[in-house]
């Protein structure tokens, strides 16, 4: 079965950034549906989607909407995921910069849906093209009624603001984000209570991923079978965003249904890189376990990749040829989470640090025998010992590494150093 | 070495304050406006934060100085010292680093003759490594000042860096 792009459809369509545009291309119309249904009809049909968050965790859309208290007098608030910064992943500045007000429909059919009158995008600081393109898009829909005291004449009051943070990967996480949002250091809350409850300025608040609630809209109007319709089976459902990055010819954005295989997104990147043989894969950003070639027929959706031992994550697919050092490779992973440990767990904010610290001796040749199973060990005491999730990540590319390919690990420390020397990217390579 | 002087401290109190009223009634409370305001007070500090520039934020929303900093430290696209005219952060993280990155690391390296974070001496450039931007499709990539500069190769750098006032 042919697959028409969804998400991706109105990508450089002319006049698409505008209120008119996006019209024009049948935008809006899902929301004014979702205005003349009652809210619990809204989060029902979502449910009956089986949309999953696309923000990395995979957590039902619908269910999560439901944890919202329906009867209280308090302010309640979405708050979307924007910050974008897990390692390879660029899907939702795509969707920010190309179509916002898909964006801002899916915003405005959350908040219906819960009784949430305000959204905060949070965006990472770094994308401020895109929090141009956003902002310029709210201030259009405010012209034309979609956003303001009567959304579209229906009564329904419905402001969004845009907020542009400063630089930390872990205002991704979604209590990180809402410290943030508050203008505070970025440092994760403990859980429970959760943020449907207690979230941002301490009432009940939804945080959704850009691309989760892109969907939103195209599941109002096309209806929550057809949606149920694309993926692998009823766990894994609807149109996904699948970032390619590093050894391929085409690195980008490819918009299929969930569970497309590695070997398939390779060959709509047009092929591994000069040719090469693919070595190792990580599926689902930073934080997932990586895996060998071998993997490369598995659906790359979230059951399929937890069942392997990795993870769908925030479907950045890192490829990595035939040339790659994997150690060198997961030395980087380690020290991007040193570098962003918020510093509140011991396990994780020392633990991170001795992570890329031994990488690094076995890479440049001072390994110890004794370090292969000194990461495992470092891997087991951070393993759901501190407070988020990042501890977890960071362990997931490490872990693999032993794991997975622990002749190499091996093979480094024998040797005293890399048998990989890097290859020049660049023909003539740096001049010196 | 920023070339210009730094604004005054009254200067930077009607400077913030002016930014911060369209977003005032946007947010339940003030404190939420402390990033925003911290980029802003960047911006008219010509893209770092001298100590006048977070007494300032402080007082207009009503903070202690000392919250404030550790605001600042925690983020980082916020600078504590002097930055060169143009600031360039170099995306090192594993798909870029795939694609070349530490070549072009090396020749920004060549052509400034600083090391990294230090600000050439005509206060013209600084540069630091920078975790994933987002933008890895098009790697390697840099930050060039606000603006992205994608698919580069030592050589397109070394242009760039040529042609910056
Ligand atoms: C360390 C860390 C970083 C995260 N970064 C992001 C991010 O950049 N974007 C995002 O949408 N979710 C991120 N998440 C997941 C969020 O915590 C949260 O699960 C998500 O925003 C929920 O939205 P969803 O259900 O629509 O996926 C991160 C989680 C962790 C633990
Ligand atoms: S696990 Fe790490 S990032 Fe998360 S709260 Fe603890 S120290 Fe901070
Ligand atoms: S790794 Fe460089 S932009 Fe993502």
């Amino acid at each position: 079965m042919a697959f028409e792009p969804v998400l991706t459809q109105n990508v450089g369509k002319p006049g698409i950034l505008t209120v008119a545009g996006y019209r024009d291309a049948g935008g809006y119309a899902a929301l004014r549906k979702a205005l003349g249904m009652t809210p619990a009809e809204v989060i029902e049909e979502v449910k009956k989607s089986g949309l999953r968050g696309r923000g990395g965790a995979g957590f039902p859309a619908g269910v999560k909407w439901g944890f919202v208290p329906a009867d209280t007098d308090q302010p309640k608030y979405l708050v979307c995921n924007a910050d974008e910064s897990e390692p390879g992943t660029f899907k939702d500045r795509l969707l920010m910069e190309k179509d916002p007000h898909q964006l801002l429909e899916g915003c405005a059919i959350c908040c219906w849906a819960v009784g949430a009158n305000t959204t905060y995008i949070y965006i990472r600081g770094e994308y401020t093209e895109a929090a141009d393109i956003l902002e310029e898009a709210i201030r259009d829909a405010y012209r034309e009624g979609i956003l303001g005291d009567d959304v579209l004449g229906s009564g329904f009051k419905l402001d969004i603001q845009v907020h542009r943070g400063a630089g930390a990967y872990i205002c991704g996480e979604e209590t990180g984000l809402l410290e943030s949002l508050e203008g505070r250091r970025g440092q994760p809350r403990v859980k429970p209570p959760f943020p449907a409850i207690v979230g941002a300025f301490g009432k009940p608040t939804v945080i959704n991923n850009v691309e989760t609630l892109c969907n939103v809209p195209h599941i109002l109007t096309r209806g929550a079978d057809w949606f149920r319709g694309i993926g692998t089976d009823e766990r894994n459902t609807g149109p996904k965003l699948y970032c390619i990055s590093g050894h391929v010819e085409r690195p980008g954005t490819y918009e299929v249904p969930i569970g497309v295989t590695l070997d398939e997104l390779i060959d709509l990147a047009g092929g591994m890189h000069k040719g090469r043989a693919l070595k190792a894969f990580i599926p689902g950003g930073a934080s997932a376990a990586i895996l060998p070639a071998s993997q490369s027929h598995l659906n790359m959706d979230f059951d399929s990749l937890a069942k392997a031992g990795s993870m769908l994550g925030s479907a950045a697919v890192v490829v990595m040829d035939e040339t790659t050092c994997l150690v060198r490779a997961t030395w980087r992973l380690a020290k991007f989470f040193s570098h962003e440990s918020c510093g509140q767990c011991t396990p994780c904010r020392e633990g991170t640090n001795w992570m890329q610290m031994t990488l690094k001796r076995i890479e440049d040749g001072h390994g110890s025998e004794a370090d292969a199973e000194l990461i495992l060990r470092m891997s087991r005491n951070m393993s759901g010992t501190a407070l988020c999730a990042l501890a977890d990540a960071a362990v997931g590319p490490v872990q693999s590494l032993v794991t997975n390919f622990r002749e190499e690990v091996d093979e480094h420390i024998r040797r005293g150093g890399c048998p990989l020397p890097p290859v020049p990217f660049f023909e003539n390579g740096a001049s010196h | 070495m920023a070339d210009a002087p730094l604004p005054s401290r009254e200067e930077l109190l009607v400077g913030v304050r002016e930014r911060l009223a369209p977003l005032r009634d946007r947010y339940p409370t003030t404190e939420a406006l402390t990033i925003p305001a911290l980029h802003f007070a960047q911006a008219l500090c010509g893209g770092w934060l001298p100590e006048a520039a977070i007494d300032a934020v402080a007082e207009e929303l009503q903070l202690a100085p000392a919250s404030v900093y550790g605001v600042v430290t925690f983020y980082d696209l916020f600078h504590l010292s002097p930055v060169g005219r143009h600031r360039l952060r170099v995306c090192t993280n594993l798909p870029c680093m795939l694609r070349g990155a530490d070549e072009i690391m090396a020749a920004i390296r060549d052509e400034l003759g600083v090391g990294e974070g230090e600000v050439t001496a005509d206060g013209r450039c600084s540069y630091t490594h920078f975790e994933c931007l987002g933008s890895c499709d098009t790697a390697p990539m840099m930050m060039l000042d606000q603006e992205y500069r994608e698919n580069l190769t030592p050589d397109s750098v070394r242009r760039i860096l040529k042609e910056l006032d």
